[in-house]
């Protein structure tokens, strides 16, 4: 603790500055276990829509609805965006700052095209198909695992966006570090989630 | 103002004694209107309605927000302690577990005075807990004051994890660890991967309430037994989560009163280990009779079994951690003692109902009423007490009455027996449970009446506590280091209550019970492990408390975000979720000042450590 915000004596950062102090390890361990936790959640809705994957209840089914293509361009961003939270945290091991901000914005921008696409995506079903959060228990589970999921975006987006704020306006320091490491954790982690969904709801829901 | 701003864990801890000891009081109320309704058959003291609102609430009350919090309390005050540390790995969060845990209690309680608690069981059992047959917003003030209290739990749980990973003393391996700290490693990993699961449950469950989804809904192709899955997933586990912690208890209880190290401490580590991995297998256990068919019944039913084991070996344990010991009968110690048998007890008939052909006969009777009952009561609340006299002196630095404590012990688990060994009987005589009354001359009379006289009983014993409380906190705060002066780990080497930084220097740990191989060694404190120092402090902050205004409010706004309303103002607010946008805008904007202001804390000074910390 008594180190926790002492930064090296000639102002440059260690090599892994995310590490560099107990607090800066204590969130990245403490952030693990929470994905821990997360994973279980997205579990529990997975394993809610298996079970109701099929209940469409005289709504449109999954193999009426999915347009696979969309799906698909949507992915794509969001794995890109995977990659580019990955060049932001080279960049910051390398210190440079400049590099981290610009791959954090790239970041953001992708993770707000796939949000874009998704709310398209269920405005389409909720229009043209009539197929909303009431219409089967089908319909409840797809909004609420996909939705879920979508949230977790949306959260990740204003959270990397305060992190841009915070890096322009304190820097790189060992406490803006860890944040900055430990939101490109979370960033893998949906897009984890997201290889789920596609999977499980989407490719299943158009072959199975 | 200090007390909503504190993060100060052993602070913390007291927070949530006051909070946990208020609910508890509210849910002890509900039990005993509840055995006032069932003293004589036909009563009509209460309406059904009524009875079942208050089944309900005692149920969730006492498990949510009873024993929870008083377990939480006394994890704050004493695994930083136990484990060497200057803090928990979270200050903040650790002020915001308590809050939220907290506003979650208390939206819950609302219901009485707005409209009607809950009236589904405390398990919400669908369809029971639907629209349909549940239509006031009880279940709604279910659904959303659990899963505010279930995010604070969940804070709690992830912050004694890092605790217990990174903030131990050196010297101090995980081998070396008090089976205290031990239990709340476990328990906390156990509400890690419990707690996400009951948190769905509840979406679910509010999501077909108030956005008319399906998931229960048979109407619409919803399924009421994946309700039971998921709720009993997490609400199996969750009875290890109340359990642990009281083990954990007893194992620092038992040794230090018979001056004996614990005995089979490695088997007693795997054994919660194992006994914490066994209960995410067994949650099936709770729905033999849903009709899940004959496999699956057996296998859970021997899963179920199986957990007999690894409790076995703790009992058999403790009961030779005694064995030739010099036992002192200490207030600790009887409730260690009497937790035991009692305990075990509870126990048995845990095997008796895992036994899927014979759950047939007992599922939704008084007997298993008295079991878990046995566990809950017998072994946590007993537990919780042993605790609470034990480390009393260090967390307020005043030694309870020891002559009341034996009152306690004596009235509470003399009016526990009377109130739940007859209920057994009337489970194999054929009384359900949750019906709010019974005929006459079903023999179920006499035995009523028995379990009505016990649990007043149990109500004198809590009284006599808290008159205990009462004169102790009006007495000066002498107590000494190691009040029990058989004190065997590390927190009995700091004074009582100790200093803010808790530890002047980190101690160096040098053994299994550190304080008592230093005793052994002829020493009198413990080797520092670094020198005088400048210690770092985190600051106080309003914020935590500020962000769980903020769900508190949102919660409320989407309960109702449905409702009509009188007034047109209203209706306009909640309509459009404009009441729901503004708690989750005071909690982001909390969360966004957190982000912009560093909390750079403060320094306590070598200087004022010298003279500040004598007393
Ligand atoms: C003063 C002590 C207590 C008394 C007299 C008491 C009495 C009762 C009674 C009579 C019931 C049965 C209601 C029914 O199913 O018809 C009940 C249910 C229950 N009690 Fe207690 N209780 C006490 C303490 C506790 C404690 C400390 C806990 C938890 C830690 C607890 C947890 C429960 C639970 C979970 C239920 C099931 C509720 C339900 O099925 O809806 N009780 N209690
Ligand atoms: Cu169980």
């Amino acid at each position: 603790m008594t180190t926790a915000h002492a930064e090296a004596a000639d102002g440059t950062l260690p090599h892994e500055p995310e590490k560099a102090t107990l607090e800066g390890r204590n969130k990245v361990l403490a952030f693990w276990l929470f994905l821990g936790g997360e994973a279980v959640l997205f579990g529990t809705l997975f394993a809610t829509f298996l079970a109701l994957r099929n209940q469409t209840n005289e709504g449109p089914s999954a193999a009426e609805l999915f347009h696979l293509p969309l799906v698909a361009a949507a992915t794509f961003l969001l794995l890109v965006s995977s990659l580019t939270s990955v060049f932001a945290i080279q960049a910051m091991h390398r210190g440079n700052v400049a590099q981290l901000r610009n791959w954090l914005v790239v970041t953001v921008l992708l993770g707000l095209a796939f949000l874009i696409l998704e709310i398209y995506e269920f405005s389409v079903y909720i229009r043209h198909e009539e197929f909303g959060m009431t219409t089967s228990a089908f319909s409840s589970a797809f909004y609420t695992l996909v939705g879920f999921h979508g949230a977790h975006v949306a959260f990740g987006i204003l959270w990397i966006s305060v992190l841009i704020g915070q890096l322009l306006y304190k820097g790189l320091t060992v406490v803006t570090a860890p944040k900055i490491y430990v939101s490109a954790m979370y960033w893998h982690f949906i897009d984890v989630v997201w290889v789920f969904i596609f999977t499980v709801v989407y490719l299943l829901g158009k072959v199975g | 103002m200090d007390w909503i701003t504190t993060v100060d864990h052993k602070k913390i801890a007291i927070l949530y004694l006051w909070a946990g000891g208020l609910f508890f009081g509210i849910g002890g109320i509900e039990a005993i209107l509840i055995r006032i309704q069932l003293i004589k058959p036909m009563n009509t003291f209460l309406d059904a309605q009524t009875f079942n609102e208050l089944i309900t609430m005692h149920g969730t009350t006492m498990i949510f927000l009873g024993v929870m919090p008083v377990i939480f309390a006394l994890m704050n005050a004493v695994i930083p302690l136990q484990i060497g540390a200057r803090d928990v790995a979270f200050p903040f969060l650790n002020s915001l577990g308590f809050w939220t845990f907290l506003f979650g209690g208390l939206l819950l309680n609302l219901s009485w005075v707005m409209g009607g608690a809950p009236d589904a069981g405390w398990t919400a059992y669908t369809p029971l807990s639907g629209k349909g047959y549940s239509p006031s917003h009880g279940v709604d003030f279910y659904t959303i004051g659990l899963q505010i209290a279930g995010l604070g739990t969940l804070i709690g749980g992830i912050n004694f994890l890092a605790t217990i990973i990174t903030m131990r003393a050196p010297g101090m391996s995980f081998m070396r660890m008090p089976m205290f700290a031990w239990a709340t490693f476990i328990t906390s990993a156990i509400i890690l991967f419990a707690f996400p699961a009951v948190t769905v449950g509840l979406v679910l469950l509010t999501f077909d309430r108030i956005l008319d989804a399906n998931f229960f809904n048979v109407d619409g192709g919803g399924n009421p037994v994946l309700w039971q899955h998921i709720f009993w997933i997490f609400g199996h586990p969750e009875v290890y989560i109340l359990i642990l912690p009281a083990f954990g208890i007893i194992s620092e209880v038992i040794p230090t009163f018979s001056r004996k190290r614990l005995f089979g401490y490695s088997s007693m580590v795997f054994a919660t280990i194992l006994i914490a991995f066994l209960g995410f297998m067994v949650w099936a256990h709770h729905m033999f009779t849903t009709g899940l068919g004959p496999v699956a019944n057996a296998l859970f039913s021997v899963s179920t079994m199986l957990i007999a084991v690894p409790t076995g070996i703790k009992i058999f344990n403790w009961l030779f951690t005694m064995w030739g010991g010099q036992v002192r009968f200490t207030t600790p110690n009887l409730f260690a003692a009497g937790f035991i048998p009692t305990f075990t007890m509870g126990g048995v008939t845990g095997v008796m109902l895992a036994s899927a052909p014979a759950d047939f006969q007992f599922h939704d009777t008084y007997f298993v009423v008295a079991h878990f009952h046995y566990v809950i009561v017998g072994g946590l609340v007993l537990g919780l007490f042993a605790g609470l006299h034990y480390w009393w002196p260090k967390m307020f630095g005043r030694m309870l009455s020891e002559s009341l404590g034996k009152w306690t012990f004596w009235t509470f688990i003399i009016g526990f027996h009377l109130t739940f060994f007859v209920q057994h009987f009337l489970g194999l005589m054929g009384m359900q449970r949750r019906v709010f009354t019974y005929l006459p001359n079903q023999q179920f009379d006499t035995l009523n009446l028995v379990s009505t006289v016990g649990a007043f009983l149990m109500g004198v014993g809590m009284i006599i506590f808290l008159v205990n409380v009462f004169l102790t906190s009006r007495r000066p705060a002498d107590a000494p280091e190691d009040p029990w002066e058989d004190g065997r780990t590390l927190e009995w080497t700091i004074p009582s209550p100790p200093p803010e930084y808790n530890f002047k220097q980190t101690p160096l740990v040098r053994g299994l019970d550190a304080f008592w191989k230093e005793k052994m060694a002829g020493h009198k404190a413990m080797t520092p492990a670094e020198p005088i120092g400048p210690i770092h402090m985190p600051s106080a902050t309003i914020l935590p408390f500020l962000m769980s205004v903020g769900i508190f409010i949102a919660g409320l706004g989407f309960m109702f975000s449905r409702d009509e309303f009188s007034s047109s103002m209203m209706s306009f607010l909640f309509n459009n979720y404009i009441v729901t946008a503004l708690g989750l805008l005071i909690t982001f904007g909390s969360m966004l000042m957190r982000s912009l202001f560093d909390d750079h804390g403060w320094h306590i000074e070598p200087e004022e450590l010298e003279g500040g910390e004598q007393r």
